[in-house]
């Protein structure tokens, strides 16, 4: 039984709205390139997991994995939905590395995909909320912005994180975006940009939002005994954690920190024999500007309550000393909410292979990536590698 | 959003919504709401009990909701708190009354409000929302 599984192949559709597409011709695009890049024949593969939220409210559709295997023309092969909400794609690719660990399989899909733009933008943003407690937060008129929005506003109100810091993440995942072909918005802004933005719900604005977002992303893992045969460039997975917390966010002893996300990361740092200061770049959850701020403290890059001022220094930049969301992050590339948990790890492995050109992060050899459900009930970390063995410090 | 219309849905809610009354678990002493029927501390050596709460908190968070999601469009701006009640624990609530003076500290008291009306003829949903008390500074 293989303990080593790699990433041997990655693919992703634009994410963009895709009026012209429909949800199953997003995740078959994504596999074709995945499939096609790992340099493997579709009639190897195993199995198939696919991340998504809420096709059945977003499109009316139910019973994805097999819509996606037989697309794909990967049938009979087992074929599994994933689904925690916006983390729904960290979890598949969790799963697909189960799969191989447990010895069952040896080339498996990790896919995510949703579309999201059929819905006018209320319905969408109700459907977001199954994310939340329904009984108790969607049923007073609570969105998911409205969440975000508490924790931002007790944030600012308990370490004095300002409206400019949150802004500033906004503006670095746009510069960084730049450069991303796939993006849903590559373009500049800036601080005032983001601060005169329409309110959505107070204190965070449109600018501090990823996007309703069509796309689906596409990865191919494969045991070490695979990987070591065909693949150029295997990246491996040096650690995996998961954890759960209430799924309300009145329900938290905190509003300001997201314990899931201190679980998950330690599980996986303990995995990968690492420690947050290993880090060379990081693909982290930027559904909304504060929970990037958040997420910062709690993967322990710096202390809590200091995340503005980590993002103020400039720290997450490119040239910064943990560069974060370096291709664009959720909120310029966008966010189809199953399919982001893969695009982190396309991301990460695109920069780690040194495909990343005016953006790559010149002698990276890891990379974490932190998908998050919900206002963080589920939270999900992997750490991905150039050499396969544990890096000790 | 069809479950909206669920007389189901609201019937099974009414004791906590009408009533604000949830659980206490007299093992370990904490209280929750909304009602649980397990205490997540003790699992199965807590034993859960009604509780009625005053109705009388505080503001720990809150936001304006501009863009609502669909159903609450007739309601904006609105403000949504994180409330902590006396008796000790959190709840989400729609917040009522002045709310440009609504700030983290200020104190809260349940009131018996319409929440939602699904169209002219589907069901009218009552509840709880908040009230900034009179005396806040």
């Amino acid at each position: 039984m293989t303990k080593r599984v790699a990433v041997i192949g990655i693919g992703m559709t634009k994410f963009d709205e895709h009026w012209e597409k429909s949800l199953r011709d997003l995740s078959t695009e994504a596999g074709i390139l995945a499939i096609k890049d790992a340099g493997v024949d579709g009639s190897s593969i195993n199995a198939l997991f696919i991340g998504n939220m809420s096709a059945g409210r977003f499109i009316g559709q139910e019973h994805l994995a097999p819509l996606a295997t037989d697309q794909a023309g990967l049938n009979p092969i087992p074929a599994t939905r994933c689904e925690a909400a916006c983390a729904s794609g960290a979890l598949a690719f969790r799963k697909a590395y189960h799969s191989i660990l447990s010895g069952e399989h040896e080339i498996v899909v990790a896919a995510g995909a949703e579309k999201m733009t059929d819905l006018k933008g209320t319905d969408a943003i109700a459907t977001l909320m199954g994310a939340g407690d329904q009984e108790w937060e969607s049923s007073i008129g609570l969105t998911f912005t409205g969440l975000y929005a508490l924790i931002a506003r007790a944030h600012m109100h308990m370490f004095g994180t300002t409206r400019e810091q949150l802004a500033m993440v906004s503006v670095n995942n746009h510069k960084n975006a730049v450069h991303n072909e796939k993006a849903q918005f590559p373009k500049e802004i800036t601080v005032d940009d983001v601060i005169k933005s329409p309110v959505i719900a107070d204190p965070l604005r449109l600018l501090d939002c990823s996007p309703i977002t069509d796309g689906a992303a596409a990865v191919v893992l494969a045991s070490e005994r695979i990987a070591r045969n065909i693949a150029k460039q295997p990246v491996w997975i040096l650690g995996s954690g998961q954890a759960s917390d209430t799924l309300a966010l009145h329900d938290r002893k905190s509003l300001v920190e997201m314990a899931a996300t201190k679980v998950a990361s330690r599980k996986a740092y303990e995995q990968a024999h690492m420690k947050p200061e290993d880090i060379n770049l990081a693909e982290v959850h930027d559904c909304f500007s504060i929970n990037e701020i958040i997420s910062i403290e709690d993967l322990g890059f710096c202390e809590k309550g200091k995340g503005g001022k980590f993002v103020e220094e400039g720290k997450i930049t490119i040239k910064g000393e943990k560069p974060i969301n370096t291709t664009g992050g959720l909120k310029a590339i966008g966010h189809p909410v199953g399919a982001t948990g893969i695009r982190q790890i396309v991301d990460i492995v695109r920069q780690l292979r040194g495909e990343c050109g005016p953006i790559q992060i010149k002698g990276a050899d890891n990379g974490l990536a932190l998908n998050i459900g919900g206002s963080g009930a589920t939270s999900i970390v992997h750490i991905l590698g150039t050499e396969p063995e544990p890096i000790t410090s | 959003m069809v479950h909206k219309s669920s007389v189901p849905l609201h019937w099974r809610m009414q004791k906590s919504r009408y009533n604000l009354i949830g659980s206490k678990c007299v093992t370990c002493n904490t209280v929750f709401f909304p009602s649980r029927i397990l205490c997540p501390k003790c699992r199965r050596k807590g034993k859960l009990e009604s509780f009625q709460f005053s109705g009388k908190g505080e503001i720990i968070s809150y936001t304006i909701i501009k863009v609502p999601p669909e159903g609450f469009e007739k309601n904006i701006p609105y403000a949504i708190a994180v409330i902590k009640l006396e008796e000790g624990t959190n709840i989400a609530g729609h917040v009522v009354g002045d709310i440009e003076n609504i700030e983290i500290g200020k104190k809260v008291r349940a009131v018996f409000r319409k929440i939602y009306e699904d169209g002219k003829d589907g069901l009218i949903h009552y509840g709880l929302k908040w009230e900034l008390e009179e005396g806040n500074e």
